[in-house]
């Protein structure tokens, strides 16, 4: 039971981690109809932004004097690596995605996947291809409750995902920009024709889409110790698979599917075979493609003609 | 039209020109090498999730061809080494060798570290008729591909006995859980010759647990380990995955030493493990506390050269061109045939990690020791021999 517990908690903080990713998937999905395969590469630059963002406040020094990081610095790394994330999503999206925006949906998923290996290569050439010990920005504090470990940094991931995935929701349902964000996710051209500047509107998913991975990337490094150039890889395509099983769109969705594919990968982990735990995930893919294309909380759009 | 046409001419006899050209160079450059140079191939993993093991090991092999080059070199030729990168892909180990052979002209290759890269590279140079020494590659199979493939550090069998016997007799326990790679041989051949070796002692593994080499999220098999009695862990990995696995379990309180190889052995395992490591084993090929005339020697050449003691990995990269360099000498002449069989006859070749004779299997016979860790370092515990 201990045991059980253990992994349910371990799945769960994994989970809200795909959970903030798949948040990018889907908002970008939902307005371009485009699957941004480099989002899992901008979650990578985040980690690192954040790795060297700590570096340069003296994490190091607190490290080897066995102080605690001070709260108010961490945050301020939180912000950096959120706001240079922003910032690369939207390049991104003006220099690869915006000139192929109305051609046929092929193309720009093609060029997705050239932005995503492109960020990858560089990472490997800017960072080292050697995985990184992650600066301890939150020093860790331990406490058993019969007999299961939670750690203030898995408590940290629960706590900022969920804050953050409030504030995305208030976002897209009060603000003028999250209700114009929704307009053009039903139809881009009549929105353009309400007079809504599409261009800013989707420069603006980017940017949160993007910040939120960066967010999810240092959650990632402090949870998983090291980070890699390469790190985006697999944690991207999870994280896809998580917005795709809630419902590619589907803001709520993002997060059940995120939770729901973390907590299945540890416990596939822990009672069947580690050997599965990546394939459980595309086997989940399959099953929701064959059986319900649309997602758990995803809805059937009926197409006009 | 004319105007195309008059350019296509322009740029056809252009091509025809640059071919030629490119194609007379690299000739003049062979005829040269024949005369002056013995070429000597290194593949390596220089970048990748196992960079530190390429660049360690070359270090080692450089210093020794540059230490023969210093005294004239061999048959009163220079030697010329060419390293190139595998990536850590075994595919990219194939290529390696080929390019080394068609376009370099080496007479023998050393490489690599890991054992199935050296299996990928190992069936070119079998096939080419060149002979490879490997430094460190501990897989049984890799010798087995052939008669020109020899390796100058002991087999995973040993390494897996070794580690078994001092769980067993050193550190007295009798239940010891597993914790492997299954994407790698390497790892896969050590846990088996452990979970033998150890149950014929009379222990008991109580749970075994794997991972895939690139995994970053151990939690899962640490948890559940931590539900047995098991008094340490075997982790027959590669360091970066090693250090967090000791972070991991150290966070989820599993409070026990963790055992390993000597894919442990690189300086970013005590960066990633951190204080999480200390107290944990691993068995390897060379200690640079305690050292004999020759090794005291090499570890200050190879700190002076570059700032940094040798982990194993450089010393078997020196070794490896030692026994190579000398079976040259002795083979008499610049040809892969004879310096095979040079290598072969390798007896009592007194080496920085210790005698080596080769046997009939191409593998060196000699002791490994078991290192422990301790503040950021690997310190001499004890040595176990054959």
């Amino acid at each position: 039971m201990t045991q059980f517990l253990q992994q349910l908690i371990n799945g769960l903080s994994l989970g809200s981690i795909y959970a903030l990713i798949a948040l990018g998937y889907t908002m970008v999905y939902g307005i371009l109809k485009l699957i941004n395969f480099a989002h899992g590469e901008v979650f990578m630059v985040g980690a690192y932004t954040g790795f060297y963002a700590a570096g340069f406040l003296g994490v190091a020094d607190f490290e080897a004097q066995n102080h605690s990081f001070p709260l108010y610095l961490a945050l301020l790394v939180l912000i950096i690596a959120m706001a240079a994330a922003a910032l690369l999503g939207m390049t991104i999206e003006f220099l690869a995605y915006r000139p192929v925006r109305s051609a046929p949906r092929l193309t720009p998923l093609i060029t997705a996947i050239g932005v995503s290996l492109f960020l990858q290569n560089a990472g490997m050439l800017l960072f080292s291809p050697n995985p990184q010990r992650y600066p301890a920005i939150l020093s860790e504090v331990r406490f058993a409750v019969f007999g299961v470990i939670v750690t203030n940094i898995k408590l940290t991931i629960f706590a900022v995902a969920l804050c953050l995935m409030f504030g995305l929701h208030l976002f897209v349902q009060k603000t003028w920009t999250g209700r114009a964000m929704r307009a053009l996710s039903f139809n881009i051209d009549a929105a353009k024709l309400m007079g809504i500047d599409t261009n800013q509107v989707i420069r603006v998913t980017f940017a949160i889409g993007s910040a939120l991975a960066a967010a999810g990337g240092i959650l990632f490094g402090l949870d998983q110790i090291t980070i890699n150039p390469l790190m985006g890889v697999l944690t991207g395509l999870k994280a896809f698979v998580a917005a795709v099983l809630g419902g590619i769109g589907s803001i709520p969705g993002a997060v059940v599917g995120g939770l729901l594919i973390g907590l299945a990968e540890q416990l596939t982990a822990g009672y069947l075979s580690p050997e599965y735990r990546d394939a459980i995930t595309f086997l989940i893919l399959i099953l929701i493609l064959l059986l319900k294309p649309e997602g758990l909380l995803g809805v059937v759009r009926v197409e006009k003609v | 039209m004319r105007i195309l046409r008059r350019t296509l001419i322009f740029g056809l006899c252009a091509a025809a020109l640059v071919s030629t050209i490119s194609c007379k160079k690299p000739a003049a450059d062979g005829s040269a090498t024949e005369a002056t140079e013995i070429a000597i191939g290194h593949y390596a993993s220089m970048t990748g999730s196992t960079a530190h093991f390429g660049q360690d090991t070359d270090r080692g092999v450089r210093l020794a061809i540059e230490e023969a080059n210093a005294r004239g070199g061999v048959l009163g030729k220079k030697l010329k080494l060419v390293t190139l990168d595998t990536r850590g892909d075994s595919a990219e180990a194939a290529n390696a060798v080929n390019r080394l052979i068609d376009v370099e002209k080496v007479s023998a290759v050393l490489g690599e570290v890991a054992s199935s890269l050296s299996l990928a590279g190992g069936r070119v140079a079998q096939r080419r008729k060149i002979p490879m020494i490997s430094p460190t590659s501990t897989n049984p199979k890799v010798t087995e591909v052939g008669d020109y493939i020899f390796r100058v550090c002991f087999i995973d069998p040993f390494q897996g006995k070794v580690m078994a016997t001092f769980a067993r007799q050193n550190l007295k326990f009798d239940k010891v859980a597993i914790l492997k790679d299954v994407k790698n041989d390497y790892s896969i051949g050590l846990a088996d010759a452990f979970r033998k070796s150890f149950s014929a002692l009379g222990g008991t593994i109580v749970v075994e647990q794997s991972y895939s080499q690139g995994d970053t999220d151990f939690s899962a098999q640490v948890t559940a380990i931590r539900g047995t009695q098991a008094q340490a862990v075997f982790v027959p990995g590669y360091y970066s995955e090693v250090g967090t696995i000791a972070r991991t379990a150290d966070r989820l309180g599993l409070k026990v030493p963790l055992l390993g190889g000597d894919g442990w052995d690189s300086p970013d395992l005590f960066k990633i493990g951190g204080d999480a490591i200390n107290g944990s084993y691993f068995s390897d090929h060379f200690a640079p506390d305690v050292a004999t005339e020759k090794s005291k020697a090499f570890v200050a050449n190879f700190t002076k050269k570059y700032g940094q003691a040798p982990t194993g990995l450089g010393a078997l990269g020196y070794e490896a061109a030692l026994v190579l360099i000398d079976s040259i000498k002795r083979a008499g002449k610049n040809d892969p045939a004879a310096i095979r069989d040079a290598i072969a006859a390798t007896k009592d070749f007194e080496g920085v990690t210790g005698k080596i004779t080769i046997d009939a299997q191409r593998n060196p016979q000699k002791s490994a020791v078991v290192l422990k860790v301790e503040g950021g370092k690997a310190k001499f515990e004890t040595s176990i021999a054959p």
